[in-house]
């Protein structure tokens, strides 16, 4: 079933003086109540600045503000707006619909995570294999002294990690990776790849107790260097990178 | 796996239209590899005959010599060159060898794991593959 409609041409928060409209769909779904997801088609007006985030939210003004979605910061630093945007991954107030080169845009939740609702999913179990890699330095000084003063790096040990701090967690990578689509207990790349961030700290001496959790069936193993998770990285984290780097760690390549 | 997972399953896992010529390896390697294990077990079965004498033997061995044997071989040794050549460079990538190095990425993120060292690993694997296949069919057809 779909349905189709147009924004008024007083309401929109788009100038009109552009002819230029596309039809966005939209996935519904309540996991609650509906056997399967429908879309639901609007024609929306866009610029060439307009983002695909800024068309959901218009439809929720104008048309119908019951379409669930999360975001927050719209500029792709809190990584909420993870969507399927035309069957692939992207962040929606990164994306512009100029650039998707479509008159037809499909929104649907990020596939490989649980639908709360619509476009919102829920990322607990992302959340819970990146609180497993202990995602902090840990040091056997733990209590710091009154008079310490900061761990000195060079800008060489920092470059070695400070790419993989860029991660946002909004779990893109997750949603590209072939081996989420069909293994509920991987790890997953985003989770991999901070294990990689921390173990490349020269501040960290955890590395032994990392490399052991992610040396399991389910873990580092299962990752076959498809790279899709680094192709759809809004911030240019490369966590296939950082997965193979530390796969090097575990077969001897690196120290 | 259940639904609520909403997960993309076997389906999305091969489908190889979205996320370039590596999501293709990625789907080649698993197939290619899927058919050499299905080759060594037909390839214990018939060598197996052997124990029947002379004439089952024969038998065995008159199957790969029809058309369909020989294109059937014919993709077995495409599906051997490529598992064999893009493994060797997946192998590669595993220890981190021509991944690239850690840097602060610019914009527009050109993911350096993806680079041309290994999308000509990728092309070559590929091409060698149709040049083993196509000396195969010509030493078996041209018998």
């Amino acid at each position: 079933m779909a349905q189709v409609t147009s924004i008024a041409e007083e309401q929109t928060s788009t100038p009109l003086s552009s002819s230029k409209s596309i039809t966005l769909r939209i996935s519904r779904y309540n996991p609650k109540h509906d056997d399967s997801s429908i879309f639901m088609e609007f024609t929306v007006p866009y610029q060439k600045w307009t983002t695909v985030l800024e068309a959901i939210l218009d439809v929720k003004k104008h048309f119908d503000h019951s379409v669930a979605v999360r975001y927050s910061c719209r500029q792709a630093t809190c990584g909420s707006c993870g969507m399927m945007i035309n069957g692939k991954p992207r962040l929606a107030c990164f994306t512009k619909i100029s650039e998707l080169n479509s008159n037809v845009i499909t929104v649907e939740p990020m596939s490989n995570f649980p639908i709360i609702r619509d476009l919102a999913v829920k990322f607990e179990r992302m959340f819970d294999s990146h609180h497993k890699i202990k995602p902090y330095l840990i040091r056997d000084d733990t209590e710091l002294e009154s008079d310490a003063k900061e761990f000195l790096q060079s800008p060489k040990e920092v470059e070695q990690y400070i790419q993989f701090a860029n991660c946002i967690k909004c779990g893109l990578c997750n949603s590209a990776c072939p081996t989420m689509a069909t293994d509920s207990s991987f790890v997953g790349p985003q989770a991999l790849a901070q294990a990689y961030r921390y173990v490349a700290d020269s501040r960290d001496k955890g590395k032994d107790s990392r490399l052991k959790m992610i040396d399991e069936p389910h873990g580092i193993w299962r990752c076959h260097f498809a790279g899709s998770c680094s192709q759809v990285c809004p911030k240019g984290v490369d966590p296939a990178m950082g997965i193979q780097l530390l796969r090097g760690y575990l077969l001897g390549f690196r120290s | 796996m259940t639904k609520d997972e909403h997960k993309e399953g076997i389906g999305g896992m091969a489908n190889p239209r979205r996320y370039g010529i590596e999501r293709v390896a990625y789907l080649l390697m698993r197939l290619s590899g899927l058919g050499l294990l299905a080759y060594f077990v037909a390839h214990i079965y018939e060598t197996s005959n052997i124990l029947r004498g002379q004439v089952g033997w024969d038998e065995l061995l008159e199957m790969t010599s029809t058309t369909e044997g020989h294109i059937i071989l014919s993709i077995v040794i495409g599906m051997c060159v490529f598992h064999t050549v893009n493994g060797i460079r997946v192998m590669l990538g595993h220890g981190g060898v021509g991944v690239g190095k850690p840097a602060r990425p610019d914009y527009p993120y050109e993911p350096a794991s993806q680079n041309y060292r290994h999308k000509i690993g990728i092309y070559s694997a590929i091409v060698l593959a149709a040049f083993a296949m196509m000396y195969g069919l010509a030493v078996l057809f041209g018998e």
